[in-house]
């Protein structure tokens, strides 16, 4: 095994050797092969010329999705320009003598925190190849005070927290906002009736509809990719189980059947699969079961003990996840087997559409922040206060 | 510039070749959990007693019995205090109706019984131990324990409505076992047509 390995190394050596000047897809990240999560180093970039709010802005839009700063000299890219009246800038490779340019480019309209994020979706992009999510929205759970009996707001709000407006204005318990895939659009719990219904909330004309007001508990609407089924949680027929409904309406489809409490539906992204949380006997485990009906799945989370709240990533690969013991962690596993990793405290996680950034909630005092983590380099940062005292129950929309 | 597929076979090949020592394992260890407990079939989870391995739910016909519609008991009047004491407590983690907390479901059932005209909303809470919608679930199985041991009692399932509040609405807000009791809890509330008289 060692020989071959030295064969294969010398030979890939000189191979390299020959052909770096085209290494410039040196940083992206490997998908094809996987990646370990958490031990990813960050793509050393320089930032230079930029001041105040679009500096803050692109420091930290890179940062999120796996950038670090240092001098220009040790930069794998060099970031330049400047924000007088106008965002302008260009990315560098000191190291392509040939063409060095990869991006050069000027902004202008709107305000110029947009035009920082929309330079920073154009560096991502033309460093790695992948979209960038600076112009992203998420929305969330918004807790007005610590004595408001339970009472909150659904809000969106930029992925960084700026920009926030309220979703909802009922004072009423609010729960577990979820995007329909593609649209601005919302299906959440609200407590408006006197009781858990789902509403289906159309934030481009701002109507809403009662999507889901069944006897007992009607919780946790995910809808499918295509935003054609929802699946949800009710009671309505004595347990609490696992549900797939049209979103125009009907008798929805019965997928589990079991006294234990199943909770938190997710969609595989070609809508084939459902994952949810489970309980076997006292054992909580993440399961999968095909989305038309059929015979649940466990989803080995390894070691990490009691998942909940799963999400799937848009590109299919990894599932993130609760884990609870004692306190509660960040995990992600892979979807076709292997360990779960812990990543950092917290919990509810949702995917940004690059499946590498994840946003959660964490406890502070009696409260909640959501933050954002880079899951290839475990770089983590904390968004802005969305309103109210707790935020939590983020979805990032895709 | 996307990178060509050329590119990326080079990539891998100085992957491989200047990676670090992480890139040769098989995989990453999974980090130690502190308190955690890899693969065990317990939740065990710090302070409270283990839960009991036949949790009753399964056994249960009195389970899986249709809910009413919630517009039914819309416009009735809802006591609150009524069933104050007779508030059932739960175990962490755990929708079991324990023996010791049966005879106040007892005590709603008597008084269903004797006020036919009159229904009853469970309500199901959790402490703030564990995720919002896991939480919600949980409350909702709660309220729904709650319901069969009714209907085991002899109530009509139409007259039991169920209602989980997750952990919104704790009764105590501190942050200590005596609060976390408090709060795993299973409360009625009395729903009285509005016609009647009080």
């Amino acid at each position: 095994m060692k020989h071959n390995l030295s064969a294969l190394r010398i030979f890939v050596s000189l191979a390299c050797l020959a052909a770096y000047p085209l290494l410039i897809a040196q940083e992206e990240l490997n998908v094809e092969r996987g990646y370990t999560p958490g031990q990813v180093k960050p793509i050393p970039v320089s930032l230079s010329g930029f001041s105040g709010e679009v500096e803050q802005v692109l420091k930290f839009d890179l940062y999120v999705v796996g950038f670090a700063f240092t001098e220009p000299d040790a930069a794998h890219y060099q970031i330049s320009g400047s924000n007088n009246g106008n965002v302008q800038g260009r990315v560098t490779d000191p190291h392509n003598k040939a063409t060095p340019t990869l991006l050069s480019k000027g902004y202008s309209g709107a305000t110029l925190r947009r035009q920082a994020h929309a330079f920073a979706d154009d560096i991502v992009f033309a460093i790695t190849g992948k979209k960038g999510i600076a112009q992203t929205k998420i929305a969330c759970k918004v807790l007005s005070s610590s004595a408001s009996e339970g009472n909150g707001e659904i809000y969106v709000a930029d992925f960084d927290g700026h920009n926030p407006q309220a979703v909802t204005r009922d004072g009423t318990i609010v729960a577990a906002p979820c995007w329909v895939p593609g649209h601005l659009a919302l299906y959440y719990t609200s407590y408006k009736l006197h009781h858990p219904d789902i509403f289906y909330h159309n934030l481009s004309t701002g109507a809403r509809r009662i999507f889901a007001r069944y006897g007992g508990s009607n919780m946790s609407p995910a809808p499918s990719p295509d935003g054609n089924e929802v699946a949800m949680i009710l009671s309505k027929d004595g347990w609490t189980d696992l549900y797939v409904g049209s979103a125009g309406g009907g008798s929805p489809l019965r997928l589990t059947k079991t006294p234990q409490d199943e909770s938190s539906p997710c969609w595989s992204p070609d809508g084939r699969w459902i994952c949810y949380a489970s309980k076997e006997r006292e054992r909580r485990s993440l399961c999968k079961i095909p989305a038309s009906g059929g015979t649940p799945e466990r989803i080995p989370t390894g070691g990490m003990p009691n998942p909940t709240e799963p999400d799937w990533s848009p590109d299919g690969k990894w599932i993130a996840f609760t884990s609870q013991a004692g306190g509660f962690s960040i995990c992600v596993v892979p979807v076709g087997g292997g360990p779960a990793t812990q990543l950092v405290e917290g919990e509810d996680p949702s995917w940004a559409p690059n499946s590498r950034t994840l946003i959660y909630a964490r406890r502070q005092g009696g409260r909640y922040v959501l933050s954002l983590l880079d899951v290839p380099t475990k770089q983590i940062k904390d968004v802005s206060r969305i309103s109210g005292s707790s935020n939590s129950q983020p979805s990032w929309a895709r | 510039m996307k990178p060509t597929k050329f590119a990326k076979l080079l990539l891998l090949g100085l992957v491989l070749n200047l990676a670090a020592v992480g890139c040769h394992k098989h995989t990453q260890g999974v980090t130690d959990i502190p308190n955690g407990i890899a693969g065990s079939g317990t939740n065990d989870l710090g302070t409270t007693p283990g839960l009991t391995s036949n949790n009753g739910i399964s056994d249960s016909p009195f389970g899986g019995t249709p809910i009413t519609d919630p517009e039914k008991y819309k416009n009735y009047s809802r006591n609150p205090d009524i069933f104050k004491s007779d508030t059932v407590h739960f175990a962490f983690d755990s929708s079991v109706v324990k023996d010791e907390e049966k005879p106040k479901a007892s005590t709603v059932a008597d008084y269903l019984k004797s006020n036919s005209e009159d229904a009853v909303e469970v309500e199901g809470h959790c402490d703030e131990r564990g995720t919002e919608e896991y939480n919600r679930s949980l409350g909702e199985r709660r309220a729904l324990a709650l319901r069969e041991e009714l209907i085991r009692l002899g109530i009509d399932a139409g007259k039991v409505v169920t209602i989980s509040y997750g952990k919104d609405r704790p009764e105590d807000p501190g942050h200590d076992e005596s609060a976390w009791k408090q709060n795993r809890r299973g409360v009625f509330v009395l729903l009285t047509p509005p016609t009647k008289t009080q």
